[in-house]
């Protein structure tokens, strides 16, 4: 019997982002299935205006993505120095742009503090800060990797650098979608 | 695909001690150390169940250690009600967690999951490290528990809301001991999360050349559907514990109702559901079982055929059935809830589903008594093992086959039918299934065999023994004999005391018993006799390489595999079997 | 070994299906009206599985025994028709018995938990607490007063909450640590939680029910014989958990009438 050529593997980091997307998307269903119940369990559920700066965050948020795929282009042109420069910059531009969104983050939170709506006010603030609060210490998560990969191809625009850089672009992604679908369920439940 | 370009594979053997023994990267060590882990968890678990049984059969009587041991709770030796349940929650606590998570899963897996598919290591070793210490770090905040002034929680393992959520008003142990264990429990929740990534990543991207999935030992299947099992349910108990955890300290109400007066204090809580808890626990909760079975499964299908000397039947069928139970898992956790309150409705729609899982469970037990049938049996004690898994799982599995049921559920719900239920699928079943992985894997793990004739006496008491502490408790459950009860006093219950005292007996001396084990263990390591490389004559890729393995498991060969490990019972260059690498061809009988 | 282990399996398997066979330890009489419908069904699946608990332990243990490697020339054998006849009577075999059970045993519940109380079904409201059982009787006004959680006074006896000073349904509220019930009469509970999580067990009516926080549930029942018994928590609710229990008194109309009177008095 023949050695079967078994099926070419993916490469494990990449798999690695899927799981990863695949328990962050789990945990959030269920913090969102909480919201659906508990919502329904007492009729005490203060509605409130979502802080207008989470509209620019998500601007900035998505805008990131899009930086990171230029990025992402123009280091995996093999050879042309002035795109990897360029593509770098991007890069730490785009890292740049999360830290900023972070930032937003906490003006939103501060914003809602001073309107007197803290974690333990009703359970749609507690949501509301349980989402924001998770998402964006996953969000730092997504930076720490990004600044790693940025590092790796800062020294040199291998085969394992550019895969490194794929991984975090993918975990990169699923924030930004992850945050589009957080505010969907900000925006219509509170 | 050149492997080396990946993440994981290809790390120099470590040098200094500490790199060697404590921050491995290697597999190997990490998978002892989750071993290791676990002994110490299921010793501490068992003492802690010594002291219950001791308790129920013996209300009265003092016990002097105990005395000295907790002065306040146990004044004189008698312990007291609230010091009975926090025993019984850690107990619980830390064999589901700490033992029947780790050992089968995280510590069988980690060690021979790489080898069995032919990689150097795990995907991600610092992950997979990581993943080790932070389950480590879990055990050690649970465990503080019981040195914090007001002692363990006692709300169970199962914590259910409002008891758990509103604070110290709810009781002894209520404070900070609760916290303590929902902290612990999120910490274990990501060390989880990182070693399924490991184990997903390994089996789909590290397989070596000719080992495709069909051809992957079925332990390998048992591990990988288990740990996507655990990436789904794990996801689940984290956001649960955040959320009691939120409600203890963070003034929030999740699962905590308004107009509630505990301890003469009406709580500042409001609005929340209780029934969430129940919810967001049990669909973890279920799968969670089945991460601490399918493991199990996977151990003694890879087993049995080699002590059977011949193939496993229904190979596809069995990797069929693993993947069923798996699925099914998630569609049934509402049957821990039949009584909670929930629309009766409901109950019909988790039954169904929850019967069903019966028919893949049944055809697995088919299968492996299929395979015993016409065997040439080699009575090794792993190969007992691996037969005293499928007699406790008959019987644990049936007694499921009435809680299953809405209307049975009604009488047997909160009897000991229940606790005699899990503690033969879990206490006994899972531990027979990592019984016989020690046995089977020590001299490839350690370079030396374990000592049979203890390992028999070990076995025959032990399965003995097992039978006299929990098939009782089927009859105290028929009886009405309530769970979780620190003393019987009710009228009803008293005529079951003289059971109660048999089944303490039975536990004790199964305990005692154990000691066979553990010397067997140490004993061994240093003085057992030397171990060969394939001493069982089994087939898969760890019996190709020396005992114990070199740091990077197959040298600077990758290993190419012809055939799957099902090849027992024929003519073989080696024997009467073929191994996976071997480019032989099959001969056709 | 094989030969020991298969002994070993039958004797534990003919020891535990003793005991079950001669009913040792076994339910308490059933007196209730519905109650026949789970034991009718626990029979069953015990014979059932009885029978394949039996089955597979002795076959089990006969093959064990049997296969041991006499180290002879004897060839493996593979089980008769291999793998597929196996698995699909298997299939066959344990479908049939789920939908058989499953759908005798839903018509079950649905009597017990899908059912509404008839009209002329006695009223009690139950308060769970850490640690006892309260019953509450509507007395007769036919109401019961608003519970208000904030005037719980145990000292009192004011178990409750209840407010007669300002509520006149409360008035008549007849509050006992006893479940009086006249014999063959239905009766409709509603059950709520002062504190955490508690749950009602009566094994002789064969009722059993979670208390909720925050939530009302009902339990209908019909006793069928005079008598005394146990309702115990089942719910692991705290440190008295063990200890925690009440007594249903099933009398006769004329005795029921009597108490009544009595209470209503006080």
């Amino acid at each position: 019997m023949e050695a079967v050529r078994s099926a070419p593997p993916s490469i494990p980091s990449r798999t690695g982002v899927w799981v990863g997307i695949a328990a962050i998307t789990m945990s959030f269903a269920a913090y969102t299935s909480a919201l659906l119940v508990r919502q329904s369990a007492a009729p005490d559920w203060q509605h409130f205006q979502l802080p207008p700066v989470l509209y620019w965050n998500t601007v900035l948020l998505l805008a990131s993505s899009g930086t990171l795929e230029l990025a992402r282009r123009r280091v995996a042109r093999d050879g042309d120095a002035a795109a990897l420069r360029s593509g770098l910059m991007l890069l730490w531009l785009t890292l740049g742009m999360g830290l900023l969104f972070v930032a937003g983050q906490v003006v939103a939170w501060r914003d809602l503090m001073a309107q007197g709506l803290f974690l333990a006010t009703g359970p749609s603030t507690s949501f509301f800060y349980v989402f924001t609060v998770l998402h964006a210490l996953h969000l730092l998560g997504g930076v720490v990797a990004l600044g790693v990969a940025n590092r790796r191809v800062q020294a040199g625009a291998g085969v394992r650098a550019l895969s490194a850089l794929g991984s975090a672009s993918l975990y990169w992604h699923f924030m930004g979608a992850l945050w589009v679908y957080l505010l969907l369920v900000l925006t219509i439940k509170m | 695909m050149d492997q080396s370009a990946t993440a994981g594979a290809g790390h120099h053997a470590p040098q200094s001690f500490l790199r060697k023994h404590v921050f491995s990267l290697d597999h190997k060590v990490i998978g002892k150390q989750y071993l290791d882990l676990a002994l110490v968890a299921v010793l501490t678990g068992m003492v802690l169940s010594w002291f219950m049984r001791f308790h129920l059969a013996f209300p009265n009587a003092a016990v002097p250690v105990l005395g000295a041991l907790a002065p306040k709770s146990a004044a004189g030796g008698i312990m007291t009600p609230e010091m009975y349940l926090a025993l019984m929650t850690m107990h619980g606590t830390i064999m589901v967690f700490f033992v029947l998570t780790t050992a089968p899963f995280a510590g069988f897996g980690n060690y021979v999951l790489p080898i069995q598919v032919g990689a150097e290591d795990m995907a991600f070793p610092r992950f997979n490290m990581m993943s080790f210490w932070v389950t480590c770090v879990a055990f050690l905040v649970l465990l503080a528990a019981f040195f914090v002034p007001d002692g363990p929680p006692i709300a169970g393992w199962t914590a259910y809301a409002p008891l758990s959520a509103v604070g110290i008003d709810a009781g002894p142990g209520m404070g900070l001991g609760m916290t303590l264990w929902g902290v612990s429990i999120a910490i274990f929740c990501v060390g989880q999360l990182l070693g399924s990534l490991n184990f997903i990543a390994t089996t789909l991207d590290l397989r070596t050349k000719g080992m495709s999935l069909m051809r992957m030992p079925f332990s390998t299947w048992a591990w990988f559907i288990t740990s996507v099992i655990g990436l789904i349910a794990f996801s689940v108990l984290l956001p649960a514990c955040i959320l009691l955890v939120l409600d203890r300290v963070g003034g929030t109400s999740f699962f905590i109702p308004a107009g509630l007066v505990i301890s003469d204090k009406l709580q500042p809580h409001s609005g929340g559901s209780p029934m969430l808890w129940q919810h967001l626990f049990w669909f973890f909760g279920h799968p969670e079982v089945y991460i601490a079975i399918l493991p199990g499964f996977g151990i003694v299908s890879h087993i049995l055929p080699a002590f059977a000397r011949k193939p496993l039947l229904g190979p596809k069928v069995l990797i069929a059935c693993m993947f069923a139970i798996g699925g099914l898992s998630y569609t049934v956790w509402g049957h821990h809830m039949f009584l909670s309150g929930m629309n009766p409705v409901s109950a019909t729609l988790f039954s169904v589903p929850t019967l069903i899982i019966t028919i893949p469970a049944t055809v697995t037990t088919l299968l492996w008594i299929g395979t015993v049938y016409g065997a040439r049996l080699r009575f090794t004690t792993a190969a007992l093992f691996c037969l005293g898994f499928v007699s406790v799982f008959v019987s644990g599995g049936i007694s499921g086959f009435f809680l299953a049921q809405p209307s049975i559920d009604t009488y047997l719900h909160g009897t000991y039918f229940v606790v005699g239920h899990f503690h033969f699928v879990m206490g006994v079943a899972a531990m027979f299934g990592i019984f016989a992985g020690t046995y089977f894997w020590f001299p490839k793990m350690y370079g030396r065999m374990m000592n049979e004739t203890i390992g028999k006496w070990h076995f025959f008491l032990t399965f003995v023994g097992v039978y006299c502490i929990f098939m009782p408790m089927h009859y105290l459950g028929l009886a009405g004999n309530v769970r979780r009860y620190s003393a019987f006093t009710d009228d009803y219950m008293l005529a079951s005391q003289p059971l109660h005292v048999f089944i303490t007996y039975a536990a004790l001396f199964t305990g005692a018993v154990q000691v066979l084990f553990l010397f067997n263990l140490v004993w061994s390591r240093f003085k057992g006799p030397v171990a060969p490389v394939n001493p069982w004559e089994a087939t898969s890729l760890e019996w190709t390489i020396p005992s114990p393995p070199p740091h990077n498991n197959f040298g600077d060969v990758h290993p190419v595999v012809y055939h799957g490990p099902n090849e027992y019972g024929m003519k073989g260059s080696t024997g009467d079997y073929v191994m996976q690498n071997s480019p032989e061809k099959l001969e056709t009988t | 070994m094989g030969k020991l282990f298969g002994f070993l399996l039958a004797v534990i398997t003919v020891v535990s299906a003793a005991f079950i066979v001669t009913k040792h330890w076994w339910l308490p009489a059933d007196i209730s009206v519905l109650g026949s419908g789970i034991d009718r069904q626990l029979e069953e699946t015990m014979l059932a599985s009885g029978i394949l608990f039996v089955v597979s332990q002795l076959v089990l243990a006969l093959f064990v025994f049997q296969y041991g490697d006499k180290k002879d020339d004897r060839p493996i054998k593979i089980f008769p028709g291999g793998v597929t006849p196996m698995v699909v009577g298997a299939v066959a075999l344990v479908t049939v018995e789920v939908a058989v059970l499953s759908l005798v045993g839903t018509k079950v519940w649905a009597n017990i938990f899908l059912t509404p109380a008839p009209a002329n079904a006695i009223k009690v409201d139950v308060q769970a607490e850490q640690f006892a059982f309260y019953f509450r009787y509507a007395g007769p006004d036919g109401k019961f007063g608003g519970i208000h959680p904030e005037l719980i006074d145990p000292g009192s006896g004011n178990f409750f909450g209840l407010d007669p000073a300002n509520d006149t349904a409360a008035r008549d509220d007849i509050v006992s640590g006893g479940l009086t019930i006249p014999v063959g009469q239905p009766i409709a509970l509603t059950m709520h939680a002062k504190d955490v999580g508690h749950a009602f067990y009566v094994p002789d009516l064969r009722i059993q029910q979670d208390f909720v926080p925050g939530l009302s549930i009902p339990l209908n029942f019909t006793a069928t014989k005079i008598g005394k018994k146990e309702i115990v928590c089942t719910q692991l609710c705290g440190l008295g958990h063990y200890n925690m229990r009440a007594y249903v008194d099933v009398v006769s109309q004329a005795d029921y009438e009597a108490w009544l009177k009595a209470q209503a008095a006080q």
